[in-house]
């Protein structure tokens, strides 16, 4: 295999854009949402049609006119929404639409061979091929996705943002498995926001800023991440986490949780924020912090223990009252749990607070749009039309309209579970920001995050969970990154 | 209430900014045609090639006001637990008990007592009765649904057996005349040359209009319907307000309840019988997601109509019934398969 070139001119989504990629190298595509890595990697899957532009494969050209034509050439995709079906078992999910059939009669026993044979070479024989798929955790899943990716004579595998779903040792094997399969001459297109996996993983990357690539083929090992950052984001990206401001001696407590415990998840946690804190919660999925902030939230009921926000206790497990109160959630999962996504974008913004903005029960949707007009402005949320839908903006600027959804409800305490998931760094920088800021108006703010660097950088306080305890309350800067991990680490295993 | 209660954080950069105007709206073509009469733009269509039909086949049988006002007529009962439909679904459930319901109401009202106590004070008497009956019906399946956590589909079709059955019983499987003339004669009056059911229709249709586009509790049904979880952790009282809904198509079928017994001067528990599907069938049609969170009233309207217009065609031309449920079953596949192309455009952009 020569490699691939590749260039085309689109009217918007990619401009001349040259990728060329190299048997068993690990190529990694970089670029802010937006910036057209997914329409790169779909016309690569066969599922869009260049406009102009040729596809070489091997040195052929190629025309890639459907996903099959992709497939036979032995380029397999793994899209970012895992894409199993949850009722089949994991050998019906690899064999789905090639399945091995005998005159039309399934050869389950052969299917099931095959997969695991797959799967072992994958460094999951412990997976059972008929085991339903719905029963699997996220990472699990992702392996069964690239043991169906495998299951064609695959010489080139695109990973689309494959670490997004994933724990720190999860992402450990799946780095395991890339360099198995590079090893073994297969080239892989690693997408990806994280640059740090980017310098562990990749060989070469190329850089896309707004459909145009701004590096192509460049040495990971001889660029440094200020230069990527510079490239991605036509900026200088300095310093990614804001400075913490002190909080004065005297600032009053806006939220105390005292023994809350839910049964069988997390018990008696205690812990204060004051205003214009920020506490971190950082532990590893499972260990309760999403979970911990939910139930103070109310959306889970709290099997004992109390929450009180600005003095004013809560009533269990009602997340009414919780809002009333002045409390505000930014939930793990920005599109099922926080948006609506075919609304428009002031319409999610007021989804807390339109009753306010009503008289005798009809709502003033151009207060509305004025409101979210101005948090617009003020966020720097673009694009910066209160009517666009939710669904189509990036994953940045949705996580801005959550933001912009309690600032305009006059929140005090603010709960941010993951707040930069699938954000890119040049956004994510400016969310960081957008968090201090309100920080420094006097809001209380808590945030989970699976990124420990993120809480260390972003809070002023850590609080460390692990199996359902807060195993450490320690000031951010008095903590590293490797003494978190070990902390998480031998409480997990207690 | 003024807006500085909204905390906003100041610009990153740069001073004051003058704010920016408003977004006017512009009616321009192409608003015009992203916006309602866009949206309608299919059932407008398909409602106009039936009248071009009916006026090439039946001529003016069909065309005059009065042959018009039969269909609008016809259309002012299944039209109203249309409306109500239309919440239900947009809120991301389903009510399949409107029919039988329906029935129920127009038994318990039309019963001797409360007939008598009708003849006594007012016919008000009788209208009150059937519409709390609807409201009560819905309330319940409204209960069972939002705090029982029973499938909206499972806890209406008991709803749609047990109120068959119950107004069996109290019918004791017997047709009930209404005996209250001032009634009849206000429900088969007219104005203004329109009759009394079509005012009811349209008053329904245009409440329904306003309660869900222009009201809080609109905006909560489309929240909720659009994505219940995110509503929930919102703030929105999701239970309640589900309840709410379910009243919602009880109240409708209490309302429809009243204009079949001004229609038919009897009260029966056979009426309403299979009303659930043609309601749902409407609503789908006209443009509301079964799976939640979007529709129309003006769809929903249209779907009404278009059905009605269907059955009138038919039978000016005396075809027979059979065929007319063919042709209804082609039109329901056609209509959604054309919202789904429609509906595609909107959000499958990225």
């Amino acid at each position: 295999m020569t490699g691939i070139s590749k260039n085309f001119s689109g009217v918007q989504a990619l401009k001349n854009v040259d990728l060329e990629i190299v048997a068993g190298e690990v190529h990694c595509i970089l670029g802010q949402n937006g910036a057209g890595k997914s329409t790169l990697i779909k016309t690569l899957a066969g599922a869009h049609l260049p406009d102009s532009g040729t596809i070489e494969w091997n040195g052929e050209p190629v025309s890639l006119h459907s996903p099959q034509d992709a497939i036979e050439l032995g380029i397999a995709t793994m899209y970012q929404e895992l894409d199993v079906v949850d009722g089949l078992t994991i050998a019906e999910n690899i064999f789905l639409g090639h399945e091995l059939s005998l005159g039309g009669v399934l050869r389950t026993g052969e299917a099931n061979e095959r997969t695991r044979r797959l799967l072992e070479r994958l460094g999951h024989g412990d997976l059972a091929p008929s085991r339903e798929v719905g029963s699997l955790s996220a990472a699990n899943k992702q392996i069964v996705s690239m043991a169906r990716a495998l299951s064609h004579d695959t010489r080139l595998i695109i990973m689309d943002e494959p670490s997004a779903v994933l724990d720190g040792e999860e992402v450990k094997n799946l780095f395991r498995v890339v360099r198995e399969l590079t090893s073994a001459g297969i080239a892989v297109v690693y997408i990806t926001h994280r640059l740090e996996e980017i310098r562990e993983i990749g060989d070469r990357i190329t850089v896309l800023k707004d459909g145009s690539s701004t590096a192509n083929g460049l040495d990971v090992s001889e660029t440094p991440t200020s230069e990527l950052i510079r490239r991605m984001t036509g900026r200088e990206v300095e310093n990614v986490f804001p400075a913490a401001t002190p909080i004065p001696d005297d600032a009053p407590l806006a939220l105390e949780v005292q023994g809350l415990s839910l049964d069988g998840v997390f018990h008696d946690v205690d812990f204060t924020v004051r205003a214009g804190e920020i506490v971190g919660l950082a532990g590893l999925v499972g260990s309760g912090r999403s979970e911990i902030l939910e139930t103070i939230y109310g959306a889970r009921r709290a099997s004992s223990g109390t929450v009180r926000a600005n003095g004013r206790r809560l009533r269990r497990g009602s997340v009414r009252d919780a809002v009333r109160a002045g409390i505000g959630l930014s939930p793990e999962e920005r599109k099922s749990q926080g948006l609506l996504l075919d609304e428009p974008i002031f319409r999610n913004v007021t989804l807390s607070s339109f009753t306010r903005f009503a008289r005798g029960g009809f709502v003033d949707e151009r207060r509305e749009r004025r409101i979210a007009a101005e948090q617009i402005d003020a966020l720097e949320l673009r694009p910066a039309d209160p009517d666009r839908p939710a669904r189509t903006l990036s994953g940045g600027n949705q996580q801005k309209i959550l933001l912009a959804r309690w600032l305009v409800n006059r929140t005090s305490v603010l709960l941010l579970d993951e707040p930069t998931r699938g954000v890119d760094v040049g956004a994510r920088a400016e969310i960081y920001a957008l968090i201090r800021e309100l920080a420094a108006n006097g809001d209380a703010v808590v945030v989970v995050s699976s990124e420990i660097e993120e809480v260390l950088g972003l809070a002023d306080t850590v609080l460390v969970v692990g199996d359902g305890r807060i195993l450490t309350t320690v000031k951010s800067d008095q903590i590293d990154e490797h003494q978190v991990l070990d902390l998480v680490m031998k409480g997990t295993a207690a | 209430m003024s807006e500085s209660q909204s905390q906003t954080i100041a610009p990153a950069a740069g001073g004051p900014e003058t704010p920016e105007p408003q977004p006017r709206r512009r009616f321009t073509a192409k608003s015009l045609l992203s916006g309602s009469i866009g949206r309608n733009l299919g059932l407008i269509l398909a409602l106009a090639a039936l009248f071009a039909v009916g006026a090439i086949t039946a001529g003016d049988r069909f065309t005059n006001i009065d042959n018009i006002l039969v269909i609008v007529r016809l259309a002012s009962i299944i039209g109203v637990i249309s409306i109500g439909m239309t919440f239900v679904i947009i809120g991301g459930g389903i009510d399949l008990s409107v029919g039988s319901v329906m029935g129920l109401a127009s038994v318990v009202a039309t019963l001797s007592a409360i007939q008598a106590a009708a003849d006594n004070s007012t016919w008000l008497v009788m209208v009150f009765t059937a519409l709390a009956v609807g409201l009560a019906a819905g309330f319940l399946n409204g209960f069972v649904i939002a705090y029982g956590k029973v499938v909206a589909f499972m806890a209406t079709l008991a709803m749609l057996v047990a109120a068959r059955g119950l107004a069996e019983i109290l019918a004791n499987r017997q047709t009930q005349v209404v005996r209250i003339p001032e009634f009849i004669d206000f429900m088969n009056s007219d104005l203004l040359g329109v009759d009394m059911l079509i005012w009811i229709f349209v008053l329904v249709a245009v409440a329904g209009w306003i309660l869900l586009n222009r009201t809080t509790f609109g905006r909560r049904t489309v929240a909720i319907g659009g994505n219940r979880e995110a509503a929930r952790l919102a703030g929105i009282a999701v239970r309640r307000h589900t309840m709410y809904l379910y009243a919602i198509t009880g109240l409708t079928a209490g309302i429809a309840a009243v204009m079949i017994l001004g229609r038919t001067t009897a009260g029966t528990s056979t009426h309403g019988t299979l009303y659930e599907l043609d309601a749902i069938a409407a609503v789908v049609v006209g443009g509301t997601l079964l799976a939640g969170g979007r529709g129309t009233i003006t769809g929903t309207v249209f779907g009404v109509l278009i059905f009605a217009t269907l059955t009138n065609v038919f039978t000016q031309n005396n075809l027979s019934t059979s065929v007319q449920a063919v042709a209804k079953g082609v039109i329901i596949v056609v209509a959604v398969l054309l919202q789904q192309r429609f509906a595609g455009q909107g959000s499958k952009s990225q």
